[in-house]
């Protein structure tokens, strides 16, 4: 397969158009812009739709009008515009509609910086929105990731019928790296409820999140957590890397990952028996995975960009059955694989 | 066999894009590779660096923290990363620029006055690839064969013209 | 016998939640009999607002798709952009289109998207109980104005058309009221040729319709529409502020 080498952004876009994506949504944000700025020129000739909103929110309800009619359609943003996009997932969610939500993260609360972070992790997969509610959360950890998890998170939108976000950083979404598209045949997948004109062929399509009457939002709630019940049993992605012998395993997802796996290569050089369990999906937390990961492990270090925010969803998964170590970097500054080996030494030490 | 570099200067250097002619070079002798620019602010007249990796194995943090080997092409780079090339390894300065000669003897530092002979060539703007000619010559990356492939891939086919001077360029810093 | 007069098709027949007196009902039916006379229903996408006609999707036939509060002009211009071929309209209230959702209303104006917007102007939020509305008038009293709208503390009130007809993108700025059968004969002509815009791909059509709201105005339906007849119209006054084809041809 022919590699080519582009912008994590710019590979995000090209996989959303070949994944069929037909509407794009956007405002300019450092530092996911090339994103629009690559859909601005490819959407048009690829027979689809760009359009610069006058706002992150007019963007998402774009996103939310174009999805109602069936056509897959994207929206991107960093952080804070991710925040301003809140209120259209929460609406998507409850009018099951499907939609991808690029977050290419910087730093934060408020303005924050603008230099890559992991501080959203909270965001994406707590609480994107008002209300009882998942997305699904894909973590790519290299360009080639964005690019095949656009894909799957289009699919999965679709089959679901829940919005889907990517949740890249600022390293990711700026670094060039080799590339290769896979051969896509765009899964077809019938949407007899959109709203796209009944021609007097059919009653007439509602796209709709209210319920006035209590029970019936009950109920569609309910039914809408057995769906994600379902997800969660089948859809959890993590790479598994040295784990089989290992009695440290760091966890580390996206950008961080890849730092940690260069320290994780470093302790194994000095002779210290440490693995990585990298989780792929976000929402739904890979479980299984990671017990699987730490069956002979004895304790555990979660590394991040944040303050420590994944690292609750890996003590919920492990059950307190491991101590879990925890390091981080927040505001935009990116660990090093020294200060992650330092760590790990200090945790082997203490064994 | 992992290969560090960062290339810094002024934003309009054509740092970023020595950068990228690095990578596509990598992408052509179908190696590992990434590349990584400083973003924001920094971009518009002050500062710009970029970080790229060429590797035989997968990259792991693409943000380059101690290089092997380094292209300076203003004070504030050179002061700001000749202190963090890994020992071994090497330098390229644009002595037309920087003024300064480092006291490190555990590094090769090699001072080209590439501003000044991208003047005398008829290369003007390109002080950038003729650097990067020199540490082609020093550290043995790539071949010319490899490199003219490289520049073909980076640079648009509506800029083709652009690519003989390149070629120049890399040439001029190649020879010095 | 020759039926004279029957529901409009497009027009679902349910009983409403709207109050007795509100001239939803009147907006909603001309709406529909514009939809079916020109045999459009199946090509129609609708947008509801938040606000009192939230739940418009229940009685309208077309296929419909409910908004979040302010974002029917978003919402439609996704759909209409992915949809070229369909009709596209917003139904929206002052709240929805003038306060909360200001930023969706002017720049999908003045992108010139190709859709209908009608904006039901009752000069209060009806739906939370009769709060100050951005086109409450000066010294009108609303649950959040209880001594009148001082215009020294909560400004003035916000008149769309006007403002909307400075823009290039659009094509139709019309405003009506539906408080006389001459008028609301009007209004129906009105939305006519807003869907006849979007037919012809004209770009932006909005029609401001003057309504009533007794139970917040706290009139009879009667009063309310005396009110709006003598109170709202002079500070709103009706027509065509803006055609931007008229002007074309008359130049």
């Amino acid at each position: 397969m022919e590699r080519n080498l582009m912008k994590g952004n710019e590979a995000l876009a090209e996989a959303a158009i070949r994944a069929g994506c037909k509407c794009f949504f956007g405002y300019p944000i450092t530092p996911q812009t090339e994103l629009a700025a690559y859909m601005a020129k490819r959407m048009a000739k690829a027979g689809g739709v760009f359009l610069q909103a006058e706002s992150e929110i007019a963007a998402i309800n774009m996103v939310l009008g174009a999805s109602s009619t069936g056509v897959r359609a994207m929206t991107s943003s960093s952080s804070p515009g991710v925040s301003l996009k809140a209120e259209g997932v929460s609406y998507m969610a409850g009018s099951d509609l499907p939609g991808v939500i690029i977050n290419v993260q910087r730093g934060g609360p408020g303005l924050g910086g603008i230099q890559p972070s992991q501080a959203d992790y909270w965001q994406a997969t707590r609480a994107m929105g008002h209300g009882d509610f998942h997305i699904l959360v894909f973590a790519p950890s290299s360009v080639q990731e964005m690019v095949d998890m656009v894909i799957k998170a289009f699919d999965l939108a679709d089959e679901f019928r829940m919005p889907a976000m990517i949740l890249a950083d600022g390293l990711l979404g700026q670094m060039m790296e080799p590339v290769s598209f896979p051969e896509i045949t765009a899964k077809t997948i019938e949407k007899p409820w959109a709203t796209n004109g009944h021609k007097n062929a059919r009653k007439h399509n509602i796209v709709n999140s209210l319920y006035l009457q209590a029970p019936d939002l009950q109920r569609t709630v309910q039914e809408r957590f057995e769906r994600y019940e379902k997800i969660k049993q089948t859809h959890t992605e993590a790479e598994s890397y040295l784990t089989e012998d290992a009695e440290i395993i760091v966890t580390a997802y996206g950008a961080t990952a890849r730092v940690a796996k260069s320290a994780v290569n470093a302790a194994r050089e000095a002779g210290l028996k440490v693995g990585m369990v990298r989780p792929k999906t976000l929402w739904p937390f890979p479980v299984r995975e990671l017990n699987e990961g730490c069956k002979n492990a004895k304790a555990v270090l979660c590394v991040e960009m944040s303050m420590g925010q994944m690292i609750d969803d890996v003590k919920l998964a492990l059950n307190c059955s491991l101590p879990v170590h925890f390091f981080g970097r927040t505001g935009g500054v990116i660990p090093t694989p020294n200060d992650v080996l330092a760590e790990i030494q200090k945790i082997g030490g203490a064994l | 066999m992992t290969s560090e570099i960062i290339l810094a200067g002024f934003g309009g250097q054509g740092i970023l894009f020595a950068g990228k002619v690095l990578a596509y070079c990598g992408l052509t002798a179908s190696k590992e590779l990434s590349w990584l620019p400083s973003y924001g602010p920094e971009m518009r007249g002050g500062t710009a660096n970029c970080s790229v990796c060429i590797s035989d194995q997968p990259i792991g943090s693409p943000l380059v923290l101690e290089p092997d080997f380094l292209i300076a092409m203003n004070i504030p780079s050179y002061d700001k990363f000749i202190g963090t090339v890994k020992p071994g390894g090497k330098a390229f300065i644009d002595s037309t620029l920087i003024d300064e000669k480092t006291e490190r003897t555990d590094i090769e530092a090699f001072y080209v006055p590439a501003t000044q002979l991208s003047a005398d060539n008829n290369l003007n703007g390109m002080a950038n690839i003729i650097l990067l000619g020199k540490l082609i010559k020093e550290t043995g990356l790539f071949d010319m064969e490899l490199i003219r492939k490289g520049l073909e891939k980076c640079i648009p086919p509506k800029k083709a013209n652009l690519i003989e001077s390149n070629i120049k360029a890399i040439e001029t810093g190649f020879n010095y | 016998m020759a039926v004279v007069f029957e529901r409009p098709k497009s027009l679902v027949d349910v009983s409403t939640h709207y109050c007795p007196g509100c001239t939803h009902g009147i907006i909603h039916r001309i709406l529909c009999e514009v939809i079916d006379e020109m045999g459009i229903e199946g090509d129609t996408i609708g947008v509801c607002p938040v606000g009192c006609s939230v739940m418009a999707y229940d009685y309208f036939r077309c296929d419909m798709i409910e908004a979040p509060h302010g974002r029917a002009p978003a919402v439609a211009t996704g759909a209409k952009r992915s949809n070229p071929d369909k009709y596209v309209f917003t139904y929206q209230g002052d709240g929805d289109l003038a306060a909360i959702g200001t930023a969706e209303t002017v720049h999908s104006a003045t992108r010139g998207e190709n859709i209908v917007v009608i904006f039901v102007n009752n000069t209060t939020y009806g739906m939370t109980g009769g709060q100050m509305a951005p086109t409450t008038l000066p010294g009108q009293v609303t649950q959040t104005t209880p001594f009148g709208r001082d215009t020294d503390l909560a400004g003035f009130p916000v008149r769309v058309c006007e403002m909307l007809s400075t823009l290039d993108g659009v094509a139709l700025a019309q405003r009506v009221a539906v408080d006389s059968v001459p008028h609301v004969r009007e209004a129906k002509n009105a939305i006519r040729k807003a869907f006849e815009n979007q037919k012809e791909k004209k770009g932006f059509s909005i029609i401001e319709v003057l309504s009533t709201c007794p139970t917040n105005w706290g009139l009879t339906p009667i009063e309310a529409l005396g009110r709006l007849r003598n109170e709202c119209i002079p500070y709103y006054p009706l027509g065509v502020y803006k055609d931007k084809y008229a002007e074309e041809v008359a130049k």
